[in-house]
């Protein structure tokens, strides 16, 4: 499904994978390696891939109209910003952002809960058939793509007054839960049971286990789907362009569309617009970079 | 990941290790545990199942989105076969598919190396490089879009360099090029991490006693860091193959499948059927589309077991 596809899953190591670099970060300032000089160039101009596109947004950004023309790759002089408030009325910006966020957080709240409960009531009852039997259907879903179920699902969730943002965050969810259910397993079997059996002699209820034991225990896998979530929600371009009918309840990325019309030359009111989109995932990354990254790389290979 | 867990998942018979102690298996079955997992199940069988069934029906009438509709059979496949566009949608996709999962894995297995060797400011390259992961693939391409159809003509034009003073973009032959830059663009930094788990799970005695041994920067790749990562690599392609093959919202905001019909992907051809009034004869192509899915996934995985990968 679209959610687990579309960002990477990578894998890891929890520890070693971060650890290094904060722990060479405190004890010594500098790196005590010999510096490989040409390879760190190297790396520097294949950076200019990456930066000559965020710097080409935030320039296009800042200029008037009459600086658009050339290659656009030049400083904007006098700089605009009226172009920011004028791209946040003429998209509707502060209403995609509602509803964006709002998708953003259900569906991480629920990909969490839902995929960890699952994953808690497959993976402690291994035994019985009908849990593994489930364990197998939902894993089946990674194998439909997602074109094959777009068609349906677009009527069906009209026929049941779901073609809004809470069928998206619906179908965030649920097409979710196959791969992070993966993962929550994966981690639930590496709790052992004699935890939870202690709690339930003190008369602890399987709610109360779940809640003030398991959830806990899952904290730093709780992240890296929440992560995974999160940049699967706030990105996603597929299900709210195809499921939510409203437009002015549309979705931060769908709304962008409104600069590609084909007689459109607003293109500082159309960077200005896209560089407002890209800004707070880019910021927030930079920010728990260090957060994230450990987050992302726990999700794979154990 | 999902290969990797997939794989060595169903924990084999017993389960669970530490679950599986005899007294719990013959233990009357906890009620709370079917009120955690059977509502998710029965919605998942809802929105996720059955849409996927009833496609399959529908693909069995002339239904065109709206109004009557009856069955007649297999016509729609039968059709799907003889359709000029259909047919260059999958060869388009699967071409780029191919193309992107080289060049992504070449690309992002360099990066990896690089961004492990003795660097300067490594945590600063990193999070440099692992930006576009967390952006949104559709405003990049619409980015891209200005830089190609304006930039790059612009700048070449200066340049004297005529090939490139035309969009790469509205070029028949080219602008599968842009798609595949793109792409690689922002898939790249997650096909990384993955590779650079892989090389940190390499301990670093391996490498010095081959350097003791005498073996050089290439030998020591070839010999010892590529085995050793042959798993992530497994996992990369298989997942990265089946990702491009659904490709997208990057094409639409580049090319919109042009010009004319020159990148047109099947997820965008299966699309249509949602406004073109051929809502059945795309849900045709969306199973024929699911078979050859499924058939390459369970084929590479034939072949990772053939070869005993161990991931």
């Amino acid at each position: 499904m679209t959610v687990p596809t579309t960002i990477a899953h990578p894998p890891v190591q929890p520890t070693d994978a971060t650890a290094p670099p904060s722990r060479r970060a405190l004890k010594a300032p500098k790196e005590s390696y010999k510096v490989n000089w040409p390879l760190t160039i190297v790396l520097l101009v294949a950076a200019l891939t990456i930066l000559i596109p965020l710097y080409f947004t935030v320039v296009m950004a800042l200029k008037g109209p009459s600086q658009t023309g050339g290659t656009g790759l030049e400083t904007p002089n006098p700089v605009e910003f009226a172009n920011f408030p004028a791209a946040w009325v003429t998209v509707g910006f502060g209403r995609a952002l509602m509803s964006t966020a709002l998708v953003t957080v259900f569906s991480v709240i629920g990909a969490v809960l839902a995929s960890s409960m699952v994953a808690y009531a497959i993976a402690r009852n291994w035994e019985r058939r009908f849990f593994r039997a489930s364990y197998v259907y939902l894993l089946s879903a990674l194998f439909i793509p997602f074109p094959v179920l777009i068609l349906p699902l677009i009527k069906q969730t009209a026929v049941l007054g779901l073609d809004n943002p809470v069928g998206v965050i619906l179908l965030h969810v649920l097409g979710g839960i196959s791969f992070f259910s993966l993962l929550y397993i994966a981690f639930i079997r590496s709790i052992p049971v004699e935890i939870e059996e202690s709690a339930r002699l003190d008369g602890a209820s399987t709610w109360q286990v779940f809640w003030r034991i398991i959830v806990p225990l899952l904290g730093p896998m709780n992240a890296t789907v929440a992560i995974f979530a999160f940049l699967g929600a706030w990105n996603d371009f597929l299900l709210p362009q195809m499921i939510i009918a409203d437009p002015t309840l549309q979705t931060l990325p769908v709304v962008q569309n409104l600069f590609q019309g084909e007689f459109n030359t607003d293109y500082n009111l159309a960077f200005a617009s896209y560089l407002m989109a890209l800004a707070p995932t880019l910021i927030v990354y930079v920010l728990a970079q260090r957060w994230v990254l450990s987050g992302v790389m726990r999700g794979a290979v154990k | 990941m999902t290969l990797p867990t997939l794989l060595e998942a169903p924990p084999r018979d017993a389960g669970p290790a530490p679950a599986a102690a005899p007294p719990r298996r013959h233990a009357r079955l906890d009620r709370t545990y079917l009120v955690m997992l059977v509502p998710v199940l029965a919605l998942f069988s809802l929105f996720i199942v059955f849409p996927a069934l009833t496609g399959v029906l529908f693909s069995f009438t002339n239904y065109a989105g709206y109004g009557d509709w009856k069955f007649i059979g297999a016509l729609n496949y039968v059709n799907m076969f003889k359709d000029p566009t259909i047919l260059q949608a999958y060869l388009f996709t699967f071409f780029f598919a191919l193309v992107s999962t080289l060049v992504v894995n070449v690309l992002s297995l360099a990066l990896a190396l690089a961004l492990n060797a003795k660097i300067k400011w490594r945590t600063g390259m990193r999070t440099l490089f692992f930006i576009p992961m967390v952006l949104s693939g559709l405003v990049v391409a619409y980015v891209f879009n200005y830089l190609f159809s304006n930039t790059i003509p612009a700048l070449a034009d200066s340049l004297g360099f005529t090939p490139l003073a035309s969009s790469i973009l509205s070029d028949e032959r080219f602008a599968w090029i842009a798609v595949v830059f793109v792409t690689v663009w922002q898939a790249a930094p997650g096909v990384t991490i993955i590779y650079l788990a892989g090389l940190q799970s390499i301990p670093g005695e391996v490498h010095e006693a081959a350097e003791l041994d005498g073996a050089g920067g290439f030998r020591k790749f070839a010999s010892i860091t590529l085995p050793l990562i042959l798993g992530y690599l497994v996992i990369n392609v298989i997942l990265g193959f089946k990702g491009y093959l659904g490709a997208y919202e990057i094409i639409v905001a580049l090319t919109g499948g042009g010009p004319g019909t020159a990148t047109q992907s099947v997820a965008m051809k299966i699309f249509s059927g949602f406004t073109g009034g051929d809502y059945a004869y795309q849900m045709a192509n969306a199973v024929v589309f699911f078979i050859i899915t499924v058939a390459i996934s369970l084929f590479q995985l034939r072949i990772i077991q053939r070869r005993g990968v161990s991931l």
